[in-house]
């Protein structure tokens, strides 16, 4: 197995405390809870979960936009933190971010030319001509035309703005893109040519991927490996594949029986609640067992940790009772109603 | 900045202001050219001349000093201390709210908390109080009236910046490798100057109105010299019997102060973008109907047991010089308890559809130039907004896709839904009130009786949308319009969402027209769908046959660009180009420049929906697998 160039240990992010005043965040809530995770070099890991489950704080804590509370993120051996602390700029050149609404992210009243030369004159120290000669060839890398670049963000459409997102990360040259829901904002049509265009940078710039997506069907389609959160905990970690073909945790069997398929077989619904537990009170033992259909006493109790499976070792759940076999959607199983 | 100037023309009263402070200020400017009696010198012979009298075109004041002259002087002091004072204010204002408004947290704490001290002591006490510390004197004066001004623009600017700060663009700056001070400065200030300029203009009028108080006091400009609010102050001891001496200079704070005040609002108008997007204008209760007469004849449909039929329908918008066809030609019908799907990328008309059906679609700019939607044989775009009204939330109800915004948050939401009901149905509050929470129970939300007394904030994203479906459902509409009810939802909440919708219609016999881009989401709820490109609809069927066997390109395409959950090696197909835009569709088929088997005829003339299959129709010259549908090929 390759060396690992991200190692996560125990990455915790609590918000509040009252000292916080604006964000949406609430006090003293533990966003992240003691994150483990390996990522290696020329891996697409993808990150899988629900609204409020700590994958885009997760994101902003790799790229250093946000703190960890505790717990380290080690890239390629060094102290991410360190690294801030030395060189502000460090940590930008080496991992990028690519956010999810690329008109928000794009100031209004700049053109394309000053927000691209940006990291390039401020992370890589180009200027004049060197500068011009590497905003064309970003231009070219994205697909767009060359003469787009003295335009201002909003004569674009939402896939061309993404393109000059992805365009503003790479002119760091990092060697990790973290892409934050990079194609939720976008149409259907629109979202396979900026996949694809993810997919070609890839391999032409040997880059490594934290993919952060709610939409399972996008995330498998790009990741290696994936990871699927839940209130801000790992609970389950695989290669991509092996997570598809036999999912452990519950939760994860959820969220596949969930996602409608065209001309697939009928989705199920919970009959429950479908709530997360109160992030000010949460419960003490495995934040899912309130919906999951095999909790039984002791997953209230504790916490379940993440480990690999008996017969699976590439495979991690955070789940006490995981469930065996292959999973296939029961075309038999109707939609879970009807029991008035 | 052309457009700027062409909205500020626009505006009477703004070019009014503007045009008599460039008068004044044109006249001030060449004060000192002008033959002109020296404003200062006295003449005590020739004291309290009344106007019009010879070498006085104004008459003079007590002490026999030309009031023309003395009034022009005054004017060109007074408004250089108002404009000075506001550049002062504006400056240390705003950089004292951007500041704070950035930083947040402590700083902007220990800031603002300063600012409020000194909001806590009424304005023009305070400015005594400085002018009092200072000594009395015009540049005194002006400092006292810059402070006095500067918590304003503090806290205005603090409210914009705080706004921006958390925006993703500031976050990209940052990791674009720029410092605080850069962001501050390039990132930041472009977006908060808009706001500094507004809140200057219309704060000039006001801080001269100040200066002249405090000169009318005698703590401002010192005699022998001349301002407007000095002058006012002297003519005062002899209001009776020379009145001219104290008119003469009140006249002219008011029209200086009206002038600017005018220009200001104008100004705030012009580059406030709310009120660019029209904000300002209401829109009517029903959208503007402009049907030419001779299309809304044909009155046989093609379906005679639909519930909703939709012929030809058009809608437009109009914005300025430019017409976009939002909606251009649809027509549909849905039975009774049947599931019709809109599909479609954003921009293809397919909410606007959904709004014209009951002249949701605001007016101005919406207008709906053809077309008929009739329910039950009842043509719904003939009546008036009266009758209309009867309807929507009746027989047709919506559900939106972000129910926090379609909620008033101040409002409980067993009271909404008692409103709703009341509104159509003659029932007491006590009856409503149960028919509430048995519309909750019914959508399935736990503890109906007491979810009832809660407000939207206090629930989730799924009950929100759930009471925005017990709404929907309060009148027993005979259909319902749900535009993208599940898109805001996260999976499991959406599988929930999606089964309560089915549930409803088995149970109630609901039809609904289900508005969606996810063809997932359609082949769980619709029994037929359209799929719309450009404003039109383009495909039209069952759902099973279409997802299976797509006539359209289009349709075949925007299947394939979808990734299938359980198929990683099936690598989604994208779509070349992008949608016409809506003011500039071409002549022929929309989608003929992404479509890869485009020929000339595709760019000729009006393309109509012709049908293919049993109940199904394509708006295509050359629909997909029609000789040989094993394969995918194509032949006429």
């Amino acid at each position: 197995m390759k060396p690992p160039l991200l190692e996560i240990r125990g990455l915790t992010r609590t918000f509040g405390g009252g000292r916080r005043w604006f964000g949406p965040d609430r006090p003293g809530v533990q966003a992240v809870q003691g994150i483990d995770m390996d990522v290696a070099r020329g891996d697409t890991l993808g990150i899988v979960g629900e609204s409020g489950c700590g994958k885009s704080t997760l994101a902003r804590m790799l790229v250093g936009l946000d703190t960890p509370t505790a717990g380290t993120i080690h890239y390629r051996g060094e102290d991410l933190q360190n690294l801030r602390r030395l060189d502000r700029h460090a940590l930008s050149r080496r991992i990028q971010y690519v956010f999810q609404d690329p008109l928000s992210s794009l100031n209004p009243r700049k053109r394309i030319r000053e927000i691209l030369a940006a990291p390039l004159r401020h992370l890589r120290g180009l200027e004049d001509r060197e500068l011009d000669t590497r905003l064309g060839e970003l231009m070219e890398v994205v697909n767009l035309r060359p003469e787009f670049i003295s335009r201002y963000p909003h004569e674009f459409s939402g896939g061309q703005a993404q393109r000059i997102g992805i365009a503003r990360a790479l002119a760091a040259e990092p060697e990790v893109l973290v892409l934050d829901e990079p194609v939720s904002a976008l149409d259907v049509s629109i979202q396979a040519q900026v996949l694809k265009l993810l997919r070609r940078l890839k391999d032409e710039f040997d880059l490594t991927y934290l993919f952060i997506s709610h939409d399972l069907s996008v995330v498998e389609t790009i990741s290696d490996r994936i990871a699927v959160m839940y209130f801000g905990r790992v609970i389950e970690q695989a290669p991509s594949r092996q997570l598809f073909r036999s999912p452990a945790h519950p939760y994860t069997r959820l969220l596949l029986g969930s996602a409608p398929i065209p001309g697939g077989p009928p989705i199920q619904a919970e009959s429950g609640d479908a709530e997360l537990p109160d992030p000010l009170a949460p419960p003490p033992g495995c934040a899912f067992a309130p919906r999951c259909p095999r909790a039984r006493d002791d997953c209230r109790e504790s916490v379940p940790p993440l480990a690999p499976l008996a017969d699976r070792h590439d495979q991690l759940a955070a789940c006490r009772y995981p469930v065996e076999g292959p999973w296939r959607r029961r075309a038999t199983q109707a939609v879970a109603e009807g029991r008035e | 900045m052309m457009a700027f100037l062409t909205l500020l023309a626009r505006n009477r009263l703004a070019a009014f202001g503007a045009i008599v402070l460039a008068l004044l200020l044109l006249l001030v400017l060449i004060t000192p050219w002008l033959p002109l009696l020296d404003p200062d010198v006295t003449q005590p012979a020739n004291r309290l001349r009344p106007p019009f009298s010879p070498d006085h075109l104004l008459g003079t004041d007590a002490l026999g000093r030309d009031i023309l002259s003395r009034l022009l002087w005054g004017t060109r002091i007074s408004l250089a201390v108002g404009i000075a004072a506001s550049l002062v204010a504006a400056l240390v204002g705003s950089l004292i709210g951007i500041v704070a408004g950035y930083f947040g947290g402590r700083t902007d704490n220990l800031m603002m908390r300063g600012i409020d001290m000194l909001m806590a002591f009424p304005y023009i006490l305070l400015a005594l109080a400085i002018v009092a510390v200072l000594g009395p004197g015009l540049m005194n004066a002006l400092y006292a009236i810059a402070i006095v001004n500067i918590p304003f623009f503090a806290r205005n600017i603090r409210g914009v910046t705080v706004g921006i700060a958390h925006r993703e663009f500031i976050d990209a700056a940052r990791l674009s490798g720029k410092g605080n001070l850069r962001i501050l400065t390039s990132e930041l200030l472009p977006n908060v100057l808009p706001v500094i300029v507004i809140t200057m203009s219309t704060t000039v009028g006001w801080m001269i109105l100040e200066t002249a108080g405090l000169s009318f006091l005698g703590l401002g400009a010192q005699p022998p010299q001349a301002d407007l609010g000095s002058m006012l102050g002297e003519g005062r001891k002899m209001m009776l019997n020379a009145p001219h001496v104290a008119m003469l200079p009140g006249l002219v704070i008011f029209i200086l102060v009206m002038s600017i005040n005018l220009l200001g609002d104008g100004i705030r108008d012009a580059l406030d973008p709310r009120l660019k997007s029209g904000a300002l204008s209401r829109p009517a209760p029903i959208t503007r109907i402009r049907r030419q007469p001779g299309h809304a004849d044909s009155q046989d449909g093609p379906d005679d047991n639909a519930l909703l039929t939709v012929d030809e329908l058009h809608t437009d918008f109009e914005v300025g010089e430019q017409t976009y066809r939002a909606v251009n030609g649809v027509s549909f019908a849905i039975r009774p308890n049947e599931c019709l799907g809109l599909v479609g990328e954003s921009g293809s008309g397919k909410s606007v559809t959904a709004l014209s059906l009951l002249g949701l679609v605001a007016s101005p700019p919406g207008v709906i130039t053809r077309g008929r939607v009739s329910l039950a044989k009842r043509d719904l775009l003939g009546l008036s907004a009266g009758q209309l009204r009867k309807i929507r939330g009746k027989d047709v109800a919506y559900v939106f896709q972000d129910p926090l915004s379609t909620l008033h948050p101040l409002i409980r939401v067993g009271d909404q839904l008692i409103e709703a009901i009341q509104l159509h149905q003659p029932l007491s509050k006590v009856e409503a009130r149960k028919l509430a929470v048995e519309l909750l129970g019914q959508v399935r939300i736990p503890n109906p009786a007491q979810r009832a007394d809660q407000y939207p904030h206090e629930l989730s994203g799924g009950m929100r949308q759930r009471v925005g479906i017990a709404m929907a459902l309060a009148n027993d509409p005979q259909l319902i319009i749900a535009d993208e009810p599940t898109t805001a939802l996260d999976v499991t909440v959406q599988a929930q969402i999606l089964a309560l919708i089915q549930n409803l219609r088995d149970t109630q016999g609901t039809a609904v027209l289900f508005i969606t881009h996810d063809f997932g989401v359609v082949s769980q709820v619709c029994d037929r769908v359209a799929v719309m490109y450009a404003g039109r609809i383009v495909e039209i069927g069952s759902t099973a046959e279409i997802l299976d066997t797509p006539r359209h390109p289009y349709t075949r395409r925007l299947i394939d660009c979808v990734p299938r959950l359980g198929e990683p090696d099936n690598e989604p197909a994208a779509i070349p180009g992008l949608p016409p835009a809506a003011n500039a569709l071409p002549e022929g088929c929309a989608f003929a420049d992404r479509c890869d088997l485009v020929e000339p005829a595709c760019r000729r003339g009006d393309i109509e929906l012709i049908a293919t299959d049993a109940d199904r129709r394509v708006r295509c010259i050359k629909p997909l697998g029609i000789a040989d549908p094993t394969t995918q090929g194509v032949t006429t």
